[in-house]
């Protein structure tokens, strides 16, 4: 394998493990503060897909962007409020069949509005602008998409360690009742983090379908799961967990592809499950929990 | 006393119609009341990885029993009901599918659009002893060792063949092929184009492989720019179809890219836009080409029902091979006088119709006796009819 080949390989693989990151931590916020796996995470990204389908088809790209994130939140913060909220006092596993049930919910949805044709994904132009830099040859989202990860986890952790509402949302976190006590509104703390969940999950979506161009109504599937055990493989409930597991994640499924064994590439994402659970079940970031009595 | 005699006459009137209807020709359908009905089974996924080509392969069917919803069995007139029945695009699901035919008690199957599903659901028809006449179904294994399978459409070692003349023909000397792990269409496909493209004196530089619903090629297309073919033999689904083209533009790879039947629907120009231009494909039939007469009323008519469906006006190759596959079951039952599935396989084994794709008859494996394919390419964000290829 060439120096050049390598290279455009580590960056296939950062560019993809960027994407998965922020997806990741979708779910790793959402399990930190509900103990919930909100297994439609990953159907709320597709449905940020079509619905910047739709915004591109009226307005330039600077208006359909901020377009697409309002949308999206509203959709994340309307999924808590019918299918989890009123199952707040419902055993967990309650809870997580509900979300199973959005998830299906979601996807049948877009399978009866938008048919089960694959819809090309508009082209925003200066972020599809191809670049050349020696052998290399990527478009600028490639480049763009681990850098802007960094930035908005960087945002994030200063976010919840240094802003007020983000005090709360680590109490929340830490003890539901007592910080309820402590006069925390917990169910404003929980729409809030289901709103940044689902903002990140709509910026993952443009970066993500911009790079790969078409949104079929199983496109969130895949990613959905594979960015579950990224969340798993750091720790479920860590933030930075959940972006190293994802780069881990994309740059081993690259690597494994890269060497010809594609036939592997999903296989290394749930064996790489199996033996985290196996050998440190909370992950490689993941705080020991003790059992609240 | 009125009554009685009204009532008289209507019984006399509907004997004599009924009689009329059975020696003549006409087609007096009020007669028969519409009581008597055959099932025909339409097996295809229209959710799942295949759910768009699985529904314009319905579609075409739809339309076919529109334009023929009556077939006469020893004199009577039945009417056709087509039980439709989704099988996912898994082969799973597609057993789970197949059963719900056989218990729906239906004459003949229809499909199904990929060759997977419907060599998963081969054995079940085959043990209800219901034919089963696959549309554009194009791996060998399909048909091969049952008895009971048909289909209406050229099989894979022939595209193969005939995609690797048309590469050497144009100077390729060196080719990568790309296929989707575990489907038995585009491995199938992929593997013939190999042997082929081998024989003709090529080389095939690279092999690599792909997982279902996959949408991250960059790193294969990166080892195929590394080996720099002439040409990239890419058989796959039309949800991949426009991610391979688009990724190896954007990795600044300029070989041809080249594929079997399934590329032939719009939304790969759709989604793919220029990077789309110079693909070449093979396919079953070209709208602007009719074959015969038959051919030229479907495509005015299949048009305006596309609108009415809302579709592209383009028509999908399998559409029309849809509507064949109709054709020719409805062909069998009146061939074979009865609605019982082994006398219609052996009706279905004489059958010879003038379908939409050209005249279809039956080899002894059961697939369609065809020798000829459309070589298509894309111009202009259109599929533009290059030529026709013929294989002996």
């Amino acid at each position: 394998m060439s120096l050049t080949t390598f290279l455009q390989q580590c960056l296939t693989g950062i560019s993809l493990g960027g994407a998965y990151a922020l997806i990741a931590i979708g779910y790793t916020l959402v399990y930190g503060i509900l103990r919930l796996i909100n297994f439609a995470h990953g159907d709320i990204f597709m449905m940020a897909g079509y619905f910047m389908i739709f915004a591109m088809a009226s307005f330039p790209w600077y208006i359909s962007i901020p377009v697409v994130l309002l949308v999206t939140v509203l959709l994340g913060v309307s999924i808590e409020r019918v299918a989890y909220r009123p199952l707040r006092t419902a055993p967990r596993m309650s809870v997580m069949i509900s979300a199973i049930g959005v998830s299906y919910l979601l996807q049948n949805l877009a399978t009866y509005l938008f048919t089960a044709l694959p819809k090309g994904y508009p082209e925003i132009p200066f972020l599809k602008k191809i670049y050349q830099i020696g052998g290399l040859s990527a478009s600028f989202v490639t480049f763009l998409t681990p850098v802007l990860t960094l930035i908005i986890v960087y945002g994030l952790i200063i976010l919840i360690n240094k802003t007020k509402i983000g005090m709360a949302m680590r109490a929340v976190a830490k003890d539901y009742d007592t910080a309820a006590l402590m006069g925390i509104k917990i169910n404003r703390i929980i729409t809030f983090t289901f709103a940044i969940g689902s903002l990140l999950a709509a910026v993952g979506s443009v970066l993500y379908f911009t790079d790969r161009m078409t949104v079929f109504p199983f496109s969130g599937s895949l990613p959905g799961l594979k960015c579950f055990v990224a969340a798993v493989f750091g720790g479920i409930g860590s933030i930075p967990g959940a972006v190293i597991g994802g780069f881990i994640l994309g740059l081993g499924e690259t690597a494994l592809v890269a060497m010809g064994y594609s036939t592997f590439s999903d296989a290394f994402t749930f064996v790489l499950l199996i033996i985290i659970l196996l050998i440190k079940p909370t992950g490689l970031f993941g705080e020991k929990t003790t059992d609240k009595v | 006393m009125k009554l009685k005699k009204v009532f008289a006459i209507t019984l006399s009137a509907c004997l004599s119609a009924s009689m009329v209807a059975g020696c003549s020709t006409g087609s007096s359908s009020s007669a028969s009341g519409g009581a008597k009905v055959i099932k025909i089974g339409a097996f295809e996924p229209t959710t799942g990885e295949n759910g768009g080509g699985g529904l314009q392969e319905l579609l075409g069917m739809r339309y076919a029993n529109k334009t023929h919803p009556t077939v006469k069995i020893g004199g009577e007139e039945y009417k056709v009901e087509l039980v439709e029945v989704d099988n996912k695009s898994d082969k799973t699901e597609a057993v789970n599918a197949a059963q719900k035919l056989v218990s729906e008690k239906v004459s003949v199957v229809l499909g199904s659009y990929g060759s997977g599903v419907s060599i998963a659901a081969g054995q079940i028809f085959a043990d209800a002893k219901i034919p089963a006449i696959g549309a554009s179904c194009t791996n060998p294994q399909v048909t091969q060792g049952n008895d009971f399978y048909f289909r209406v459409c050229f099989l894979d070692p022939f595209q193969g063949t005939v995609m690797a003349n048309y590469a050497n023909d144009h100077g390729a000397k060196t080719a990568a092929v790309i296929t989707q792990l575990g489907d038995d269409y585009s491995s199938g496909l992929g593997s013939f184009f190999k042997t082929a493209f081998s024989g003709l004196g090529g080389n095939i530089v690279s092999e690599e492989q792909f997982q279902t619903n996959q949408t991250d090629f960059k790193a294969i297309l990166t080892n195929i720019k590394a080996q720099n073919p002439d040409i990239i033999f890419a058989p796959s689904s039309i949800t991949t179809a426009p991610l391979i083209i688009k990724q190896a533009r954007e990795l600044g790879i300029t070989a041809t890219i080249a594929a079997g039947d399934t590329w032939e629907n719009s939304t790969i120009i759709e989604n793919a836009g220029t990077s789309a231009e110079g693909v070449v494909l093979s396919t079953f039939f070209d709208e602007a080409e009719p074959a015969n007469e038959e051919a030229a009323s479907f495509i005015s008519g299949f048009k305006a029902y596309l609108k009415e469906n809302k579709q592209d006006e383009i028509i999908p190759a399998v559409s029309a091979l849809g509507y064949d596959s109709y054709l020719c079951a409805i062909k069998a039952i009146e061939t074979a006088g009865s609605a019982d599935g082994s006398a219609i396989r052996d009706a279905l084994k004489g059958v010879s119709i003038d379908g939409v794709t050209g005249s279809i008859s039956f080899d002894e494996n059961g697939d369609a006796k065809k020798d000829m394919a459309f070589i298509k390419t894309i111009e202009n964000g259109k599929f533009k009819f290059l030529t026709t290829t013929t294989v002996k």
